[in-house]
């Protein structure tokens, strides 16, 4: 699946984009979350605060306990301040 | 007459008094037009800003703001309404968000013009992040935005 970072998440990552492929017993957003900490040194950076960082699966917000499951574009950030 | 609903998401500055002129002319069953304009301003409490620098989600920040349009449109009887968001680097005194609301009685256009604003600042994927003369930072999130806009469900 193809995964986005914006702001400083995507800062903190140092990538905008990339595609992964997570094992089959990572499930929810939350779990993803979980996984992606252990993947290196700026992810552990970027959601080191997991509650803090908000999720978006195919371009509509979701919640932690969403499933992954069929999620084509999941895109991490943290709390918008637009307008 | 249909109602016009038009959601902008660009880098280029936008004209308020044509945007607001546009949406109610010709029309006879427009009573009342609200606008709000979001503008830069050159300082956060006591520091200087020097531009603020307006990340977006492309595709989802177009579809967020048409959503709860939508549901603006249904939520209040609405001749027409415009929302448009700039991205990109805007400087201090200049236009950043733009929301026009018309109705027939103007409690309606007050109303859904705020219900905009209050969503566009905690759903619309934008981020913003102010250039200062020690280089810059993300602005945070406040809760008091939160608040206003866990009132519109309450």
């Amino acid at each position: 699946m193809k995964v986005k970072y914006f702001a400083w998440v995507r800062e903190r990552v140092g990538k905008a984009e990339e595609t992964i492929e997570p094992p089959a017993d990572v499930r929810t957003v939350g779990e993803l979350i979980a996984w992606l900490t252990a993947q290196g040194e700026g992810y552990a950076y970027a959601f080191e605060k997991p509650k803090v960082i908000r999720t978006a699966i195919d371009q509509t917000h979701v919640q932690p306990d969403a499933a992954i499951a069929g999620a084509r574009e999941i895109a991490f950030f943290p709390p918008m301040t637009g307008g | 007459m249909t109602a016009i609903v038009t959601v902008r998401v660009q880098q280029q500055d936008f004209d308020t008094a044509a945007e607001i002129a546009a949406l109610s002319h010709g029309r006879t069953d427009i009573g009342a037009v609200v606008s709000f304009s979001g503008l830069c301003r050159g300082n956060d409490h006591d520091t200087p800003i020097s531009a603020l620098t307006l990340e977006h989600y492309p595709g989802m920040a177009e579809a967020e703001i048409m959503r709860h349009a939508e549901e603006a449109m249904a939520r209040w009887p609405l001749q027409g309404l415009t929302v448009i968001h700039r991205h990109g680097r805007i400087r201090p005194g200049e236009n950043i968000v733009l929301v026009v609301t018309a109705s027939s009685h103007r409690q309606a256009a007050f109303e859904a013009a705020e219900f905009l604003m209050d969503y566009l600042k905690t759903n619309a994927p934008f981020w913003k992040r102010e250039e200062t003369a020690d280089g810059g930072s993300w602005v945070e999130a406040k809760s008091h935005d939160d608040a206003a806009t866990a009132r519109w469900t309450s």
